[in-house]
């Protein structure tokens, strides 16, 4: 069975505590941080460094209380169903396991970097500051795949105050979410994200405003894997129908030269 | 052979020390990011994990080498004989083209030390494992077809011999290889489906690249061949030269008729008309890149005239750089607040592996009989 996240934004407090506790199992550095932008989050995105962050957004609207409304939502690897880093990795560094956490084999990566262009959540981070011998890689969320190991829950849910992280089996997650919906159409839109998104994603939110405003990235539910799957399994039956058709070309080229000799006055 | 000694112009000397310079700091350049990473000579950050090196050295490196396939496809198997002059300093330009390329791949590779990966762990669903694979076979090929300037040069006739055996099927499988490659570094961003603009994202970039590739093929030959007129003061080949270039208005305007009509079938007209910095960028691409050159090289006053050949041919040259920038690049939407432009030093590796490619070009011009007409393929 397949593990995954419920993430409640209308539950989450913005206490950055499943940031802390990320850094902290992952043993993962500080960065340096500061208040550029006119929001809250920090630092300025996931890196190599964290795995997790909590976005800040301000809405405004007449609609809300004194005008406005802070909606917090916990960012990291979605851990996709279809994962594009998965299929855009040339060394099959990174694997979708049967448990649900996308992990990362550090002794394979060539450090191509195709896996942050083809990641539509932009979550890859890579090591910019390691030289050779430092030997640089991508970090990312691994779902705390070695807690999991010895039946523990993932760090940051462990540490979720609210428990507006849940973690459970992706299908009863899903049944959780629905019930939650139903039973307060109100308070949720009626949108579970993660559950079609790009084919599905082990991550699943609840939120009480649409996706779009807090910055979610509007996805197809077609996995965006398709694509570049179907050429590569054209591409060993073109490149042998191609050979085929140039040698015939050649022998062509070859067969009218021979029978015509005068074929000097070709042009091109 | 050829032993024109014209090095102790001034002109020369004041080239040479500039490629100097720029070769010096390139090579200083790496060794500072082999020792401090790729973040301390460079802007490349999360949000822009690929940048100057992959879009310029990678991509724009390996379409402007496609003259190389081109030539002697047409060459050998075409049978456009009469264009044989032409075919060695397109392979040494293509075979240069696609070693700058792993040079600077070298240094844009979190881990180069391991790119010998690729052969022992396969993904066949990654693009990137087929672009990888066709590097490394490619420019095996394109050592091959350089390899009878040396083996001439040095009068090793045995392995001379043994090479012309195999001329066809070297070309053959170099033009499958290229095929391969220059369509799929077009298929690389299939996959960015929701962060390439819709002006450039298509289920057939491939097909865009590869046309395109094909088509700036000849417009690098005609450039290379007026550089060399001039550095080496050898004749520009006017006749051969305005003959190639007739193709490129009929793939171009091919590619030009896919490419709108893909905007029509996707109904992304809208797209065309709205005013954005990348609308404009879609439009220069287009307008400069390839109706111009359609146009200009339709006529035979352009194609037979130096000049107006040259400067044709660079529109050509700048319409594939720019659409290889757009899509590699400037044309995938960023988190808010990210930013990129190409730190100095980053200039510095590019520049230097150029550098780098013009004196090995001229170690070849003035060493190897580059500009001698084989008679390879007239035996097999």
């Amino acid at each position: 069975m397949s593990k995954a996240f419920l993430i409640d934004l209308t539950k989450c407090m913005g206490c950055r505590a499943c940031q802390v506790a990320c850094k902290r199992w992952n043993n993962l550095e500080a960065e340096h941080t500061s208040m550029t932008s006119d929001s809250w989050t920090n630092p300025f995105r996931l890196s190599a460094r964290t795995w997790t962050r909590v976005d800040f957004t301000e809405l405004q609207s007449p609609q809300y209380k004194a005008g406005m409304k802070w909606v917090f939502a916990r960012r990291q690897c979605m851990h996709c169903l279809h994962p594009a880093c998965v299929s855009a990795c040339p060394v099959g560094a990174f694997r979708k396991t049967d448990e649900g956490p996308v992990v990362y084999d550090a002794q394979k990566c060539i450090g191509c970097r195709y896996c942050m262009v083809s990641c539509p959540f932009g979550v890859p981070g890579f090591e910019w500051d390691k030289g050779l011998l430092a030997q640089p890689l991508i970090k990312k969320c691994k779902m705390c795949v070695d807690r999991l190991g010895a039946g523990m829950e993932p760090a940051c849910v462990k540490h979720c105050p609210p428990r507006a992280t849940i973690f459970g089996e992706r299908d009863e997650l899903l049944a959780t979410a629905k019930e939650r919906i139903a039973a307060n159409p109100d308070t949720y839109i009626n949108h579970i994200y993660g559950e079609n998104e790009v084919g599905g994603t082990s991550m699943l939110y609840l939120s009480s405003v649409p996706f779009e405003q807090i910055g979610f990235p509007k996805l197809g539910s077609e996995a965006v894997t398709v694509n570049t799957e179907a050429v590569m399994e054209k591409t060993l039956p073109f490149a042998a129908a191609w050979t085929v058709i140039l040698a015939a070309t050649y022998g062509v080229v070859k067969f009218r030269e021979r029978t015509n000799p005068q074929g000097e006055e070709k042009n091109q | 052979m050829n032993s024109e000694n014209k090095t102790s112009s001034p002109t020369i000397s004041f080239s040479w020390t500039i490629l100097i310079i720029l070769m010096v700091a390139g090579f200083l350049t790496t060794v500072a990011r082999f020792i401090w990473g790729i973040g301390s000579i460079s802007n490349l950050n999360d949000s822009y994990p690929w940048g100057l090196w992959i879009s310029f050295d990678l991509l724009c490196g390996i379409a402007l080498a496609a003259g190389a396939f081109t030539t002697a496809g047409g060459v050998y198997i075409l049978g456009f004989d009469k264009f044989k002059p032409l075919l060695r300093p397109a392979i040494l330009t293509g075979f240069l083209g696609y070693l700058l390329a792993i040079l600077a791949l070298g240094v844009d590779l979190g881990r180069p030390e391991r790119i010998w990966h690729l052969i022992i762990y396969w993904n066949p669903h990654s693009v990137m494992f087929e672009v990888g694979w066709c590097v490394m076979l490619y420019t095996t090929i394109l050592a091959l077809e350089f390899l009878p300037m040396p083996l001439e040069r040095f009068g090793l006739k045995k392995p001379l011999s043994i090479i012309h055996k195999f001329t066809i099927p070297i070309v053959i499988v170099g033009v499958v290889l290229s095929t391969l490659h220059q369509s799929s570094l077009g298929s690389l961003f299939l996959i960015v489906v929701n962060r390439l603009h819709p002006l450039w994202h298509s289920k057939l970039l491939p097909l865009f690249f590869f046309l395109t590739a094909v088509a700036v093929g000849p417009a690098v030959v005609v450039v290379e061949a007026y550089l060399s007129s001039r550095i080496f003061k050898r004749h520009f080949e006017l006749d051969l030269l305005s003959r190639i270039v007739k193709v490129i208005p009929m793939l171009l305007g091919l590619y030009l008729v896919l490419r709108f009509g893909d905007l029509v079938i996707a109904g992304k007209l809208g797209a065309l008309f709205t005013g954005s910095l990348l609308t404009l960028l879609f439009w220069i691409e287009i307008l400069i890149g390839v109706v111009a050159p359609i146009y200009l090289f339709s006529k035979a006053s352009v194609r037979e005239n130096q000049t107006s050949l040259v400067k044709t041919s660079l529109l050509v040259i700048i319409g594939v750089v720019l659409n290889r920038f757009n899509v590699s690049l400037i044309a995938i939407a960023r988190p808010d607040g990210a930013t990129y432009f190409p730190h100095l030093l980053e200039f510095c590796i590019s520049f230097g592996v150029i550098a780098g490619g013009i004196f090995v070009f001229w170690l070849a011009a003035r060493f190897l009989p580059i500009w001698e007409v084989s008679d390879d393929a007239s035996k097999v």
